[in-house]
């Protein structure tokens, strides 16, 4: 029997060595060093902005060899912003996040890897661009929606992502919020009731914003998607006959928000490259392919180039009027909050 | 008695009439929906979403997750399967459940669970780090889910077969002095061929299908930690339909070609014999 | 009978290479499988055991097991019942395309769980082919229960029949042939000889599509419409709770599950093992 028994803890140990080694062949060789010719970034971004980077990761490129001389290659990662920054705080090797809102980003420092006070750290609160919600519906406008009033009718259906999976879609709750509240003067029992209604006209709670389009683009649910401007602009673009945008008297303002992961850049020593990488957004150039990409650049100057395409007049709140987002995920998207009453069973 | 032939025929042709609906309604029409949209803006299109840089590292990618998730469970479920069939012990159930376990495990759990032992919060954190070691969020990890998921497949279609053999012969021969290596490829590897075999493609296409683990643990880093079924999200959520659909039925193909070569192996070996 | 109840007692440990084999089986699980998931089992006991209570009984939580145990339910009591008759028709008769049949059966492993479900929600979506026809009887599948039904015999198809397969391969029709001349009907032959032999393996693979149906994720998001209270599965309220940071809540609905899983295999393996002996004891 005792025989028995170092047999077994001989095979027990000589399987754990070899797996060890295996794990630590397979890990090592894997991190990136940074020489002088070549750096690299990764950016943890989030859905909608894939075409964005694509274009600015190639005049960045050009900018940063201009000058340094250096090559700089970043590698892209996309998902949903939620998701993205629960991976970030998690330990995947970021030197930049580009989110869909400063919630994520306050999750990350909270998780210790972003040094307090990163808001502040470029123009606008760090946003370099922004957007804000509207309605995508099908051409001619079939069921006459032209503001919030209409998306809670009767009849009605919705397509928007669950706010408590996709970053994106709590802005479009925030923005009928904001509606009912001036409509109503802030009593929020009338409020709720309001925002009740419109989600009980939704169809399909997808888990993302480009699941939602999916759902409306593609296979045909719903009259009506709740969506990003910049989405908006895109399904227009693909498909340019069957959907119109309309823009709600009232709606909120979107920003999305960059900052530099404290951590991983000193880690890596690329602090530099990575600051300058944000920092470059707000140069002419990249304000303007933000543009292009029917995000509204935070420069004024560039955005009136884009009059024709943005709506200027909107009437935006911001997430400032909701107390900011701890307060706002307190109140209305957090286990037991507004968001869950809505989903009370009937 | 030739009614009764008579009406086994019907009972035949009714049986293969719905066996056939039922694959091609769930599995053929699916299929074809997903070859079809590849193609929709015709094989230009596709080859060039085929023949895309990141889609080939995906590839690669795949398949290294793949052959070492094969290798990985051979092994495993070698030993495994020996140890289970030609001994008795104590705890002989539980350990066969614990084995089965990551099949019914949901993926989301899967990938949870790595990125709970291997992620930042994690006491041992600090020391991988240390030692300069990366394993969610980087091939490692997306090996170590692939092999999770895959983890009973070779043993459990070994297992029954072995259990059926019972332990005579081995016995036999073990007390004619053979050694544990000899009795194993003579005597239990013919037994086992076949479900190996099937074990194997089983493991295998699993393997390169596995979606809901691997993208929960891979942080989606364009051409580092991308596998097809990642590759093929994320073109789907660019709303490039018909490229997202094309890398899909290579999948597809690559299944088809594994199935193809299982086919032929088990011809010519049942031939032979 | 004595002898070999004796033989097998004393010569349990004539083959070699039980500490070997046993010794790597314990280690390759723990690594991959113990010591994950016990991670999972720390974390939650972080908890106590109200919040615990409380974070996996909440009402929308409830209705998402309801919802995933019945959708997971149908769909692999479906396939029990297509896993029989595909395995009996691909053993017993011969017809064309039987190869091609047979090849296809591990087909919806191979495609990602999330194609699976794009391509199920293009098809049975109002606007799609088979959608598109029951629209006509004002029966919707996509976004609905009976969607997620749908993406759930999809993913559960080969494993009914895979376990079935080998062991209608080895029954011998020389019984049923038997039982047929001696005059017994086609029902009767296949209720008392064929089912009580593969029952067990039905049972099996029934188990495992079950367990892996009720975890099923990436096609059921496609398909499903998420809705809360109706067509909202366990895993997507994992995923939502790991979307709000909230790792307890997380980690502790997964541990139902798992016990869940873990549960209806040991009932799968005690069954299995207890026709293993049957089987033994008859020869």
């Amino acid at each position: 029997m005792k025989n028995l028994r170092t047999k077994v803890l001989s095979a027990v140990l000589a399987v754990s060595v070899l797996g060890a080694s295996a794990v630590a062949f397979t890990g090592c060789g894997k991190k990136d060093t940074t020489n002088d010719s070549k750096v690299t970034l990764t950016n943890v971004s989030y859905d909608p902005t894939r075409e964005l980077y694509e274009s600015y990761n190639k005049i960045f490129a050009k900018h940063w060899k201009e000058e340094t001389g250096q090559d700089v290659e970043v590698t892209q990662s996309h998902g949903g912003s939620g998701k993205q920054a629960l991976e970030v705080a998690n330990g995947l090797e970021a030197d930049v996040v580009t989110l869909a809102l400063e919630y994520d980003v306050n999750a990350i420092r909270d998780a210790g890897l972003i040094e307090d006070g990163w808001v502040n750290e470029f123009d606008n609160d760090s946003s370099p661009y922004t957007s804000t919600i509207v309605f995508l519906v099908r051409k001619g406008n079939p069921k006459n929606i032209k503001d919030w009033d209409d998306v809670a009718k009767d009849g009605v259906g919705v397509i928007t992502p669950n706010p408590k999976t996709s970053g994106g879609a709590r802005w479009n709750y925030l923005a009928a919020w904001a509606y009912a509240d001036k409509k109503y003067n802030g009593d929020e029992a009338k409020i709720e009731d309001f925002i009740k209604k419109l989600y009980q006209n939704v169809l399909v709670l997808d888990s993302g914003a480009r699941g939602a389009t999916t759902s409306f683009v593609e296979n045909g649910q719903g009259d009506v998607l709740l969506a990003w401007e910049n989405e908006a602009y895109l399904s227009i673009k693909d498909n340019p006959d069957e959907y119109e945008i309309v823009t709600p008297s009232v709606s909120i303002l979107a920003q999305p928000s960059v900052a530099v992961v404290d951590e991983v850049v000193d880690q890596r020593g690329t602090r530099k490259v990575a600051t300058e990488y944000l920092s470059y957004l707000y140069s002419d150039e990249a304000q303007r392919i933000a543009g292009d990409n029917y995000y509204r650049p935070y420069n004024k100057e560039i955005l009136k180039e884009y009059s024709d395409v943005f709506d200027l007049n909107i009437n935006l709140v911001t997430i400032n009027d909701f107390g900011g987002w701890d307060e706002a995920q307190k109140k209305h998207f957090a286990d037991g909050g507004i968001f869950d009453k809505i989903y009370e069973k009937k | 008695m030739y009614e009764e032939t008579k009406r086994s025929k019907v009972v035949k042709y009714i049986l293969i009439g719905i066996a056939l609906l039922f694959v091609f309604v769930m599995l053929v029409l699916p299929l074809v929906t997903v070859i079809c949209e590849a193609f929709k803006s015709g094989a230009e299109v596709f080859w060039q979403a085929v023949s895309d840089d990141y889609t080939v590292k995906a590839i690669v990618l795949t398949v290294e997750a793949t052959l070492f998730a094969v290798l990985f469970n051979t092994v495993f479920g070698i030993f495994a399967a020996w140890s289970i069939t030609k001994f008795r012990f104590k705890g002989k159930k539980l350990l066969t459940t614990l084995i089965d376990l990551p099949v019914t495990v949901s993926p989301i759990i899967a990938g949870l669970i790595f990125v709970l032992t291997f992620g930042r919060q994690s006491p041992i954190y600090p020391l991988l780090s240390e030692l300069g070691i990366k394993v969610i969020f980087a091939v490692p990890g997306i090996i170590l889910a692939t092999v999770f998921v895959t983890f009973p497949f070779i043993s459990r279609e070994l297992i029954p077969v072995l259990e059926s053999e019972g332990t005579d012969e081995e016995e036999a021969a073990a007390l004619m002095g053979a050694k544990g290596t000899t009795i194993f490829r003579k005597i239990t590897f013919p037994h086992i061929k076949w479900a190996f075999l099937y074990g194997v493609v089983l493991c295998a296409a699993r393997a390169m299908g596995e979606f809901g683990a691997v993208s929960v643990i891979s942080g989606h880093l364009r051409g580092k930690t991308n596998t097809l079924p990642l590759h093929v999200e994320i073109l789907f959520n660019e709303f490039k339909y018909v490229p997202a659909f094309a890398v899909s039925s290579i999948l597809v193909l690559m299944a088809i070609a594994i199935l193809i070569i299982r086919s032929v192996v088990e011809y010519k070996g049942k031939k032979d014999a | 009978m004595m002898v070999q109840a004796k033989k097998s007692k004393k010569a349990k440990r004539v083959i070699p290479g039980f500490g070997l084999s046993l010794g790597v089986t314990i280690t390759l699980l723990s690594l991959v499988v113990l010591i994950p998931l016990a991670a999972l089992v720390i974390y939650t006991a972080q908890m106590s055991p109200s919040e615990f209570w409380e974070a996996i009984t909440r009402e929308r939580v409830l209705a998402s097991y309801k919802v995933s145990f019945i959708t997971a339910f149908i769909a692999s009591l479906i396939n029990a019942v297509m896993g029989v008759i595909l395995a009996w028709v691909l053993v017993r008769y011969k017809f064309p395309g039987k190869r091609i049949l047979d090849g296809m059966i591990e087909l919806p492993f191979a495609l990602p769980t999330a194609v699976a479900g794009i391509a199920l929600t293009s098809l049975t979506a109002d606007t799609g082919l088979i959608g598109g026809f029951f629209a006509k009887f004002g029966i919707s599948i996509a976004y609905t229960r009976v969607g997620i039904t749908v993406a759930l015999v999809f993913v559960g198809i080969p494993f009914v029949t895979r376990a079935v397969q080998p062991v209608l391969e080895k029954l011998d029709p020389v019984y049923e042939e038997a039982a047929g001349v001696m005059g017994a009907g086609r029902f009767r032959i296949f209720r008392k000889i064929i089912l009580p032999e593969i029952l067990p393996s039905v049972l099996t693979g029934f188990g495992l599509a079950f367990g892996r149906c009720l975890g099923e994720y990436g096609s059921v998001v496609f398909i499903a419409g998420n809705k809360p209270f109706e067509t909202e599965i366990t895993p997507l309220i994992i995923m939502s709770e790991l979307q709000e940071y909230d790792y307890k809540s997380a980690t502790a609905i997964a541990l139902v599950m798992l016990a869940a899983s873990f549960l209806i295999l040991f009932l799968v393996n005690m069954v299995q093992h207890r026709n293993a002996k049957i089987l033994k004891g008859g020869r």
